[in-house]
């Protein structure tokens, strides 16, 4: 009994001992992936250029806000989190950070007081980026932004997920090998292939999560890789595979979106705007070819199942039959003036809704959102043109959103599952009070 | 209350078409600019968001989108013996307020004049002698070519994503385009409208006449475009609310969907809204203008903003009184014939043959403000002015831009207009009806022209400007003459019944009815100081730093809606300032 006893209390001890080196001894940050000379310098702009790849600005910066002074609410399915103040401020932001510092926030996700952060911010993703891209960001954030003075909000997230000590193991279970290793033998898709897979995170939105909310996959080898996510509820649709948004896009098509957020198909919407407004438009000819290549690749024999003949929702909406359904008459009396009886749009004004990924996507978040709220296209310098869907909601009912919704998810060749009017209802507050 | 902003480089006075390419044109150039419109900023969504901009009664009935007289208007009399008096409605002419201006609420009929058009008196005196002129007609040349300004206006539509068949590309005639246009470098950068029937209907009965009908050329776009900054419309689908409204789809040409968003890029340029200009601040030796001084609306007061270079970009209307209030250029006076500002104030002469046809479905809801066929067999460099006597022309259209209910129903005579028998009438006639417009010259005259009143001001206090105006026998008899043509081929298509309404002998100018909002001349271009008011660049010839837009330049009204040779004279003024005024400030001529 005694014996047992003593086991029990060994046990008990010992836990608690692991439990307090679990949260007390320090994490071993990751260490530089490539040898860089210790006096490298970046080039003029170089620093600036590896900010915009890897967007810092559209996390940390909030709305209206100072910029990278941080305090932006990213939503996550348990809470809310704020970015936080990475303008080289001592007091709120990251003035004082070494470089080690610098590079266990990217690789590690730590703050230099071994705090964990959330992975919100895309560690997962920026793991893989270069020494010289690491060294380069430090340069900007530390020597060229000026610092701001800004306290960023804590997460709002209920217990235990406001234990950020237990991320250790989340870490332990979520981080994959540090470091980035290309697919390809090609210098150009190799190219791609990084700024996608590293500072570009682009599958933070457009991956699965896992069980653990990792992402499901940060390589391109694994075909999870960009299979499609979800970001603030709306789908990120899948850049790969039969349900691809871009399937049949060519690559000047790729560069178009990311350089304007319109090209022959398609307009930018929700999130993915930020990205285009502060990260890719800025992204270099060359960078932007890469990107799109490697893109291109992953869709290679994807096949767009779209017939080129009238369609039943062409010819229905032709008719102009009294007594066609009210998703199809309110079709007409509101969107087909710009997106067409043959849902196609015009190139790089109005977007086809014949398999657009928004459309289809599973979740109904996005349309709703956008024919209740509208939207607007960011101004770059090649398409300056702020172009604005209106909103609808003050035209139509909730039953009269998912009407419409649910014939456009399943005109022409879309086929996607039907809205209700419930979905709408939760979707309208959100939706007008962005208006006001 | 007064208050002094800091200094700029340039400042434009009217943010609408004008104003916008100048801005653009100067801000590439790295000028610090400040644009002054004094109404209130306009964007598609929300300003002309559907559906709410398709609003008749509020746009076409209320003109939600133009100055309020109470605000800004004239006074008019047709003769010098005449009292004017102020015109409290609008009626006749429809300036716009606010950023893009008239650019936003006009049909897009975009035309380039005939070559002649340019030097008419020269011409007329050439081929007709000199004493075919009347004596009290003050027609002028305009001191550029159509082959000067070829290349702005292929700019200018380029930009502005055109839809039309070009007739002639080089002296090459193409069949389809009209063959008697001056020479062009290019076709138009998009296809030509679809066309609604009763356009339809004109060519075939036009063709079979002799004549060589080819689709007006349009702003309203027949496919998606980008332009050179980048800026894009999508294509018309004919809802038919062009005129007098906003377009709700990205279609129709404007400052908004072809220049402003790429123009609000640069840092160096900034806009303020609700700010009217109240004069042009002059040097004490009258030499240059140092500036404008202007009404802040929101702040409530003056504020004197000085710029090295002032481009008078406002309506026309408005340049003219702006330069009569702040002594550029000596006033016109009709006495004397002699001084140039407000000189050949002249308008447009137009007039329309109506057809009913029982059996045929126009459907008339599906119009685009510029779609139709046209035919200028009967255009100013096709007529024989000694035979005819007359000096003018016109081309000669059927298109159908609207059926809008209260306005865009034409009823046979003898239709009462209310009650039971008006109801059938609608009835019945809704969508069997259409129209062919001639669209003519209206010549400059000497006792035509405007100058300051001397009872009336306006809320600032500032003298009103007065407008002399009234028909002369000249354009009647041209107008006239088209009614015989059009009311042939009218007859040659069998209508149900028809009725033409064109101005006859002794017509008096009615301030009343709308007519159209293409008010030309007053501060005239041309290559004498002492007959003009702006050179051929448009600068003020007494004030080099001071340039004037605008159709306020044409010497006597073309045969043409004025906006293309309006966009085109403002690239061609943008080019002199560009590459000749800003590295050597000073007279151009």
């Amino acid at each position: 009994m005694r014996t047992l006893l003593n086991i029990v209390l060994g046990l008990v001890v010992l836990g608690g001992v692991a439990l307090l080196a679990f949260i007390a001894v320090p994490v071993q940050p990751t260490p530089p992936q490539q040898q860089v000379a210790a006096d490298w310098q970046p080039e003029e702009g170089q620093g600036e250029y590896a900010m915009r790849l890897a967007d810092c600005a559209a996390c940390h910066t909030a709305p209206g806000g100072e910029r990278f002074a941080g305090g932006r609410a990213i939503e996550s399915p348990l809470g809310t989190i704020y970015s936080s103040n990475i303008t080289p401020d001592d007091e709120t932001g990251i003035g004082g950070w070494s470089l080690e510092d610098f590079r266990a926030a990217l690789y590690d996700g730590m703050r230099p007081d071994g705090t964990h952060l959330y992975p919100a911010m895309p560690y997962e993703n920026y793991r893989k980026l270069t020494e010289e891209d690491v060294r380069a960001l430090y340069h900007y954030f530390i020597e060229e932004v000026e610092p701001v003075q800004n306290a960023a909000p804590e997460a709002d997230l209920p217990f235990p997920f406001d234990q950020r000590w237990t991320l250790r193991g989340w870490k332990w279970l979520a981080l994959d090998e540090p470091g980035f290793r290309a697919d390809t033998d090609d210098p150009v898709l190799a190219r791609g292939e990084y700024i996608v897979e590293g500072p570009g995170h682009c599958s933070a939105c457009h991956t699965p999560r896992n069980a653990i909310m990792a992402e499901a996959a940060v390589d391109t080898s694994d075909e999870a890789f960009l299979s499609g996510g979800e970001i603030a509820g709306w789908t990120a649709p899948a850049l790969r595979g039969p349900g691809s948004a871009i399937a049949g896009w060519s690559q000047e098509d790729l560069v178009a979106i990311f350089s304007t957020g319109r090209n022959a198909h398609a307009a930018v919407n929700g999130e993915m705007q930020l990205v285009i407004q502060d990260s890719t438009q800025y992204m270099s000819e060359e960078d932007l070819a890469a990107m799109s290549a490697y893109l291109v690749g992953l869709n290679e024999g994807v096949l767009l199942e779209r017939s080129e003949d009238v369609t039943e929702t062409e010819a229905l909406i032709a008719s102009a039959d009294p007594d066609m359904p009210l998703g199809a008459r309110l079709y007409i009396d509101n969107c087909n003036a710009c997106h067409f009886a043959n849902g196609r749009g015009a190139d790089e004004v109005f977007p086809e809704l014949d398999g657009n990924s928004l459309v289809t996507a599973e979740s109904p978040t996005g349309l709703i959102s956008m024919i209740l709220g509208g939207s607007e296209l960011p101004s770059t310098p090649k398409r300056p043109y702020s172009l604005r869907m209106p909103g609808f909601s003050d035209r139509l009912t909730d039953e009269e959103v998912a009407e419409l919704a649910s014939f456009v998810r399943q005109g022409w060749s879309n086929d996607a599952a039907v809205v209700s009017a419930d979905d709408v209802a939760d979707l309208r507050g959100e939706a007008e009070a962005k208006v006001e | 209350m007064a208050r002094t902003d800091p200094k700029k480089d340039v400042v434009i006075v009217g943010l609408g078409w004008t104003g916008a390419i100048m801005g653009i044109e100067l801000a590439s150039e790295g000028l610090e600019i400040l644009a002054l419109e004094r109404g209130p900023d306009r964007s598609t969504v929300p300003d002309f968001k559907y559906p709410e901009v398709i609003d008749e009664l509020e746009y076409g009935i209320r003109f939600g989108f133009m100055q309020r007289p109470k605000n800004s208007t004239i006074t008019v009399r047709r003769t010098g013996d005449e009292v004017a008096q102020p015109m409290r409605r609008l009626g006749s002419f429809l300036p716009g307020d606010g950023v893009g201006g008239a650019g936003i609420h006009w049909n897009g009929q975009t035309w380039r004049p005939m070559e002649n058009e340019y030097r008419l008196r020269s011409y007329v005196e050439e081929e007709f002698g000199a004493e075919a002129i009347p004596e009290d007609m003050t027609i002028q040349d305009w001191g550029v070519t159509a082959e000067e300004l070829e290349p702005y206006y292929d700019r200018f539509e380029y930009m502005a994503g055109i839809s039309g068949q070009a007739g002639n590309i080089n002296g090459k005639i193409i069949e389809g385009g009209n063959p008697f246009e001056a020479p062009r470098s290019r076709d138009y950068p998009l296809p030509p409208l679809k066309q609604t029937v009763d356009a339809k209907l004109f060519a075939e009965a036009a063709r079979g006449m002799g004549y060589h009908p080819f689709p007006r050329p349009a702003a309203n776009a027949s496919e998606a475009w980008t332009n050179e900054y980048g800026m894009q419309l999508g294509p018309c689908n004919f809802c038919g609310f062009c005129e007098r409204y906003g377009c709700i789809n990205y279609s129709k040409s404007s400052p908004q969907t072809c220049i402003l968003d790429a123009l609000k890029r640069y840092p160096n340029f900034s806009y303020r809204v609700n700010s009217e200009v109240l004069r042009v601040d002059l040097a004490p030796d009258g030499q240059t203008a140092t500036g404008v001084t202007y009404w802040d609306e929101e702040a409530q007061e003056e504020v004197t903003q000085s710029a090295d270079l002032v481009i008078l970009a406002a309506y026309q209307l408005h340049n003219v009184h702006l330069m009569l209030l702040s002594g550029i250029g000596e006033p016109y006076d009709p006495q004397s014939g002699e001084g140039v500002t407000g000189k050949n104030y002249s308008y447009q002469m137009n007039g329309g043959t109506t057809m009913f046809f029982r059996d045929v479905d126009f459907n008339p809801f599906a119009g685009a403000g510029s779609v139709g066929m046209a035919i200028d067999d009967f255009a100013i460099n096709q007529i024989d002015f000694g035979a005819e006597g007359f000096i003018g022309g016109s081309y000669i259209v059927a298109g159908n831009s609207n059926g809008q209910p209260i306005r865009g129903i034409s009823l046979p005579e003898g239709t009462p207009e209310w009650g039971a028998g008006w109801k059938q009438g609608i009835g019945e006639w809704y969508g069997h009806s259409m129209s062919i417009g001639s669209h003519g010259s209206c010549l400059s005259y000497r006792d035509c022209h405007l100058d300051l009143d001397p009872t009336y001001t306006d809320r600032h206090g500032r003298p009103l400007m007065r407008m002399t105006f009234d028909w002369k026998p000249n354009d009647i008899r041209m107008t006239q003459f088209m009614k015989r043509k059009i009311e042939e081929i009218a007859q040659s298509m069998n209508p149900d019944s028809w009725q033409s309404s064109f101005k006859g002998e002794g017509a008096r100018y009615d301030i009343r009815p709308y007519q159209t909002t293409h008010n030309v001349g007053g501060s005239i271009m041309g290559t004498d100081p002492n007959t003009s008011a702006v050179n051929r660049y448009l600068q003020a010839w007494g004030q080099h730093n001071v340039f004037v837009l605008g159709a306020g330049a044409f010497p006597q009204n073309i045969q043409y809606n004025p906006t293309g040779a309006v966009g085109a004279l403002a690239y061609w003024a943008a080019r002199a300032i560009r590459e000749d005024y800003l590295p050597n400030p000073g007279p151009l001529v």
